[in-house]
C-alpha cells in the first residue's frame, strides 16, 4: 500500500476510534452521489473521497480488489480496456459516484434478474466497525466459508455497520454480442412471454416495460443471441445502449417528474399495480422491480405489496425522508437492532440511516 | 468427570427436558437409547463423535419452535442435523446437547412456475428439488458432489457449492427467502420472493452459518433452465504449469465454463482403475471443461477452448458429443472419493481456496510438504474457482500418521491463507478446521464474529463451540502451531 494510503487508512481508523469513545455520530460520505437515498443522517462527516485507487486487479482471476473512494467511472474503465464489467450493472446517479457508495446502497442495473446482484459478487472487504477496530472479512477468492459472510452483509447496509475500506469484487467477461428487442405488450402480454422465455435457456440480460413498450436486451455469443432473437421477434432497437444507460441512471424521460419516487420490489409474476395505487408504471427485472410516481404517504401501496410477498422504497422525495424503506417485521426489526449493536454498539455509524434506531 | 459422574447429569437433564418434549413431540420421535443414539455420533468427518444427550425428530415447523423453547428455558444446547455428510463436525452433537433431526422435513410445498422458484422443506435431498422440477425443464443450480444424499437445509448452513458454481453460484446464490426458528424459539422470515428485501442482508450470513445462527425450516430455492447444450471436454498435459495456464488462459479470454476441473497423476490413475473411463494415465494432469448454453453459444466456445487448449501443449483432447461420453468422463470425476479410498485406509481432504494464478506454484509446494511428511497427496479440485481438494491419504490406525496427517493439513491450509486465500471453500469450519481459522483471523475478527453470534443467540446454545474459535483456543493453537517445520524445545516429549 503506498504510504500516503496507508497513513489515510490510520487516520481513517482512529477517527471512528475516537468517535467510539466520545460517542459523536458520524455520517459517512464519499461522492455524495447517492445523497437522495435513505433517510438523513446528523453526525460529524467522515469523508472516503481520498481513500482511492485500484489496489490489484488482475483479468484471468476475475477479481478486482479497491478502494471505497475510488470512482465507480474509473473501475468501469478499467475493467472495460480488458473486456470486463461489472455484472450488476451499477447505476451511479452521477459522475462523482464511489466504489464504496455502490456496495453500502447495494443498488444493481438491468442486469440484475439474469447476472445477479452487488451482494452475489462481493468477495471480500476491510471495514472499521464502530469500535475502531479494522477488520477484514473473505477475500479475493470466488469460494469462501471461513466464518459469517460479513463482507456480503455490508452490501445494502449502508454504513451503518461498519465503514468500508476495501473491496474486492468478482468481474464477468463483457458479452461479446448484444442487442435489444422492442415489441408492443401489456403487463399480462408481458408476463406470460417473459415466463415463458425464462423456463428456457434464452440470453436475456434486461427487460423493461415502458407505455406498453416491451424492451428486451440479449446479450451473449453472436449466434445465441440471433437464435433466440428469431424466435422472440420484435423490432430491433437503434441506440440500445443509451436506453439502458439512460433507464438505469434515470435520465430517461419516464423519470423527469418531481413528485416523490417510489420503488417497488416483488416476485416477478405478481400480478400488475392497481392503477388506484400507482399509475403509470414502469416495469424492470422481468417483473420483478416497477417505479413510479406518487404524493401519496404510500401506505396502501404498501399494504398491497407486503401482501403479494414484496416490499416498498420511497426512493427519491424532495420532500420528506422520515419513512423510506419498509417497516420491518417485529421479529425482524428487534434481529436487526441486535445486529447493529453487535458492529456498532454506541450507534455512530451513520444512525438511523436505514431506520429509527438502525 | 468419572463416568458414574457423567451418567449422573446426563440422567438429571434427561428428567427435566424429556417431560417437556413430549407435551408436544411423540415419544418416537424422541430417541434416548444409546444404541438409537450411535447413529447420530458423527457426520462424514468419522473421526470426531460424540453421543447426544437425546435426538429429536419434528415433524412440524410448531414442533421445532416447542423444542427450541425447552432447550432455552432449560439452557440445553441444540445441534441440527440435515444428512450427516458433513465432512467437518459441523452436526457432530456436543455433550449433553440436543440434537435436532431434520430428516422428517422432505415436503416440497410449492413449485412456482412463473416466478421460477421452489419452498421446500430443509430435509429435501439436493437432488430431489432437481428431480422433481425437470419436467418443467429446470433445476436447482448447487450441486455438490454429495448431492444424492445431502439435504438442502445443509446445503444452506454450509454454502455448499459444486462442479457448476463458476457459473451458477454458490448456495448463497441460488436461494430466495429463508424461514428460521431461533434459539429463543421465534419464527423469522428473512429474504424474500422478491429479488431483495427491506433491512439487512441476513441471506448473506444465515446462509453459512453452519447452524449457530437459527435452525432453518423452510427454504424459497431458484430455479434455472435447464441449458440446451453441454458438452464436456477431457485434455491432458504433461506439466502442471501447462494446465495451470490453460486454465488461466480459457478465463482470461472471456469463457466462464460451466465446469472446470483439474486431477493429478495419481488422481488420474486411481480413478482410471476403478472406473476405466479413458483417462490418459501417462499425463501430469488433466483438466475437465464443461461448457453449456445454446447449442450455437457451445459450439463457438468449444472452438475457441480447443485452440487454448492446444497451443498451450494440451494433448489427448476428447470432447463428448453426447449424454452418454459426458455421463461417462463426470462419473469418473465424481468417484475420485472413492477411488481414493482404494489407495489408502483413511482421507483427510483439505478445502483451502486460492487465487487461481497460484495454482502451479502452490501445487508444487503441496507436493514437496507431502514428501516432507512422507505421506501421499492427491490434488483433485475445482481449479476455475480456486478450490483445492488435496486429499492426505494415511492409515489412522498409526497414530504417527494420524498426527502427520494432520499437521499436513496444517500446513496446506497456512499456505492457502498465505497465498491469499481461505481454509475453506465449501466444505465448511465445524470442529475439524477449527483451529485453523485462527490462521486466517485475528483476535478483533474474532470477537466480531462472537459478537455477531450473540445478536443471534445470546446464550450461545446453537451448535456452540463450532465455526468460530474462542480467543483463549486460538493463543493456545498459535503457540503450539509449528512453523515450518521447526519444532519449538524439539528435544522435549510432545503429548
Ligand atoms: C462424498 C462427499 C462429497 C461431498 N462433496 C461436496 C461438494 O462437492 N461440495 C460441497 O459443498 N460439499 C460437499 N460435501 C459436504 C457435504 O455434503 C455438504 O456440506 C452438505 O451441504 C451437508 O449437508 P447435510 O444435509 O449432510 O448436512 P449435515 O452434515 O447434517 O450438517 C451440516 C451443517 O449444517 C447444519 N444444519 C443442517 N441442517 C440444518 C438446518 N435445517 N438448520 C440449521 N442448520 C442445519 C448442521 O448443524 C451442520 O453444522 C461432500 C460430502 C461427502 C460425504
Amino acid at each position: 500500500m503506498s504510504v500516503s494510503m496507508e497513513h489515510l487508512q490510520l487516520s481513517l481508523v482512529e477517527k471512528v476510534e475516537n468517535a467510539f469513545q466520545n460517542q459523536t455520530p458520524l455520517a459517512i460520505k464519499a461522492g455524495g452521489s447517492k445523497r437522495f437515498y435513505g433517510r438523513a443522517v446528523e453526525g460529524e462527516s467522515l469523508s472516503l473521497s481520498s481513500y482511492r485507487g485500484i489496489i490489484n486487479y488482475e483479468p484471468s482471476e476475475l477479481v478486482i480488489t479497491a478502494r471505497a473512494g475510488t470512482p465507480l467511472l474509473e473501475i468501469e474503465k478499467v475493467l472495460a480496456e480488458q473486456g470486463q464489467m461489472l455484472a450488476f450493472e451499477p447505476p451511479s446517479f452521477s459522475p462523482d459516484a464511489t466504489l464504496g457508495g455502490t456496495i453500502a446502497c447495494g443498488l444493481s442495473g438491468p442486469r440484475r434478474p439474469y447476472s445477479g446482484a452487488v451482494r452475489d459478487y462481493v468477495l471480500g472487504a476491510t471495514i472499521i466497525n464502530g469500535r475502531g477496530e479494522l477488520l477484514k472479512f473473505g477475500g479475493q477468492v470466488m469460494k469462501n466459508v471461513a466464518g459469517y459472510d460479513v463482507s456480503r452483509l455490508m452490501t445494502g447496509a449502508q454504513g451503518t455497520l461498519g465503514v468500508l475500506l476495501d473491496i474486492s469484487l468478482m468481474v464477468v467477461p463483457k458479452p461479446a454480442y448484444e442487442e435489444t428487442l422492442s415489441l408492443t405488450a401489456d403487463h399480462a402480454h408481458m408476463q406470460q412471454l417473459l415466463s415463458e422465455l425464462g423456463r428456457q435457456p434464452m440470453p436475456v440480460s434486461a427487460t423493461a416495460l415502458i407505455d406498453n413498450q416491451l424492451h428486451i436486451r440479449l446479450s451473449g455469443a453472436a449466434s445465441g443471441v440471433l437464435a433466440a432473437k428469431q424466435r422472440i421477434g420484435g423490432e430491433s432497437l437503434t441506440d440500445a445502449d443509451l436506453f439502458w444507460h439512460q433507464l438505469n441512471e434515470h435520465r430517461h424521460p419516464f423519470f423527469t417528474c418531481s413528485d416523490p419516487l417510489w420503488r417497488v420490489s416483488l416476485p416477478p409474476a405478481a400480478p400488475a399495480i392497481p392503477s388506484h395505487l400507482l399509475t403509470n408504471v414502469l416495469v424492470e427485472w422481468g417483473g420483478a422491480a416497477r417505479w413510479g410516481f406518487s404524493v401519496s404517504s404510500g401506505k396502501e401501496l404498501r399494504e398491497w405489496v407486503m401482501e403479494q410477498g414484496g416490499h416498498v422504497t420511497c426512493f427519491r422525495n424532495p420532500n420528506d425522508i422520515s419513512e423510506v424503506f419498509n417497516p420491518l417485521t417485529p421479529a425482524l426489526f428487534k434481529l436487526s437492532q441486535r445486529l447493529k449493536h453487535s458492529f456498532d454498539p454506541h450507534q455512530i455509524l451513520n444512525p438511523g440511516r436505514l431506520y429509527d434506531g438502525i | 468427570m468419572p463416568d458414574s459422574c457423567v451418567d449422573k447429569q446426563r440422567e438429571y437433564l434427561l428428567s427435566k427436558l424429556y417431560p417437556e418434549l413430549h407435551k408436544a413431540i411423540p415419544a418416537k420421535a424422541i430417541l434416548t437409547s444409546i444404541e438409537e443414539l450411535r447413529v447420530y455420533e458423527c457426520d462424514a468427518f468419522t473421526t470426531m463423535r460424540q453421543l447426544p444427550l437425546l435426538t429429536v425428530l419434528p415433524d412440524s415447523i410448531d414442533q421445532v419452535i416447542h423444542v427450541m423453547r425447552c432447550c432455552y428455558d432449560l439452557d440445553i444446547p441444540v445441534v441440527a442435523r440435515g444428512a450427516g455428510t458433513g465432512l467437518t463436525a459441523g452436526s457432530m452433537p456436543v455433550e449433553n446437547g440436543v440434537l435436532l433431526g431434520m430428516s422428517k422435513f422432505t415436503r416440497i410445498h410449492d413449485i412456482d412456475l412463473h416466478n421460477r422458484t421452489a419452498l421446500i422443506e430443509p430435509g429435501v435431498r439436493n437432488k430431489a428439488v432437481s428431480d422433481a422440477v425437470a419436467p418443467y425443464n429446470l433445476y436447482f443450480a448447487p450441486d455438490p458432489s454429495s448431492q444424492l444424499a445431502c439435504s438442502v437445509g445443509g446445503n444452506v448452513a454450509e454454502n455448499a457449492g459444486g462442479v457448476h458454481c463458476l457459473k451458477y453460484g454458490l448456495t448463497v446464490h441460488n436461494i430466495l427467502e429463508l424461514d428460521i426458528v431461533t434459539a429463543e424459539g421465534e419464527r423469522v422470515t428473512i429474504g424474500a420472493a422478491a429479488l431483495d428485501a427491506a433491512g439487512y442482508d441476513l441471506m448473506a450470513i444465515l446462509t453459512g452459518s453452519e447452524g449457530l445462527l437459527g435452525i432453518v425450516v423452510a427454504i424459497r430455492v431458484k430455479l434455472l433452465p435447464k441449458p440446451a447444450s453441454a458438452r464436456v471436454l477431457l485434455a491432458a498435459f504433461s506439466s502442471i504449469e501447462d494446465a495451470g495456464n490453460a486454465i488461466a488462459e480459457i478465463i482470461g479470454n472471456g469463457i466462464i465454463p460451466a465446469g472446470l476441473e483439474m486431477i493429478d497423476q495419481t488422481g488420474i490413475c486411481a480413478i482410471e482403475e476403478l472406473m476405466h473411463a479413458g483417462y490418459p494415465t501417462e499425463a501430469a494432469a488433466v483438466i475437465i471443461c464443461e461448457l453449456d448454453g445454446s447449442i450455437e453459444e457451445v459450439e463457438e466456445e468449444l472452438g475457441r477452448v480447443i485452440s487454448i487448449l492446444e497451443q498451450l501443449n494440451g494433448f489427448d483432447i476428447q470432447v463428448s458429443d453426447n449424454e452418454a461420453e459426458s455421463q461417462r468422463i463426470w462419473a469418473a470425476r465424481k468417484a475420485a472419493f472413492p477411488a481414493l479410498a482404494r489407495l489408502a485406509p483413511d482421507n483427510y481432504i483439505m478445502d483451502g481456496t486460492i487465487p487461481r494464478r497460484a495454482l502451479a506454484q502452490v501445487w508444487k509446494t503441496i507436493n514437496a510438504l507431502a514428501a516432507e511428511y512422507d505421506l501421499l497427496v492427491v490434488n483433485v479440485f475445482h481449479a476455475g474457482d480456486g478450490n483445492m481438494h488435496p486429499s492426505i491419504l494415511f492409515d489412522a490406525s498409526c497414530e504417527d500418521q494420524h498426527r502427520r496427517a494432520e499437521e499436513l493439513g496444517t500446513r496446506i491450509l497456512e499456505l492457502c491463507v498465505q497465498v491469499g486465500g481461505t481454509i475453506s471453500g465449501e466444505h465448511g469450519i465445524g470442529l475439524e478446521k477449527i483451529n485453523q481459522m485462527c490462521l486466517q483471523f485475528n483476535d478483533a475478527e474474532l470477537r466480531q464474529f462472537h459478537a455477531l453470534k450473540k445478536a443471534f443467540d445470546e446464550k450461545s446454545l446453537l451448535n456452540p463451540g463450532k465455526q468460530i474459535p474462542t480467543l483463549a483456543r486460538c493463543a493456545e493453537f498459535n503457540h503450539m502451531h509449528v512453523h515450518r517445520g521447526e519444532m519449538p524445545f524439539p528435544d522435549l516429549e510432545r503429548f
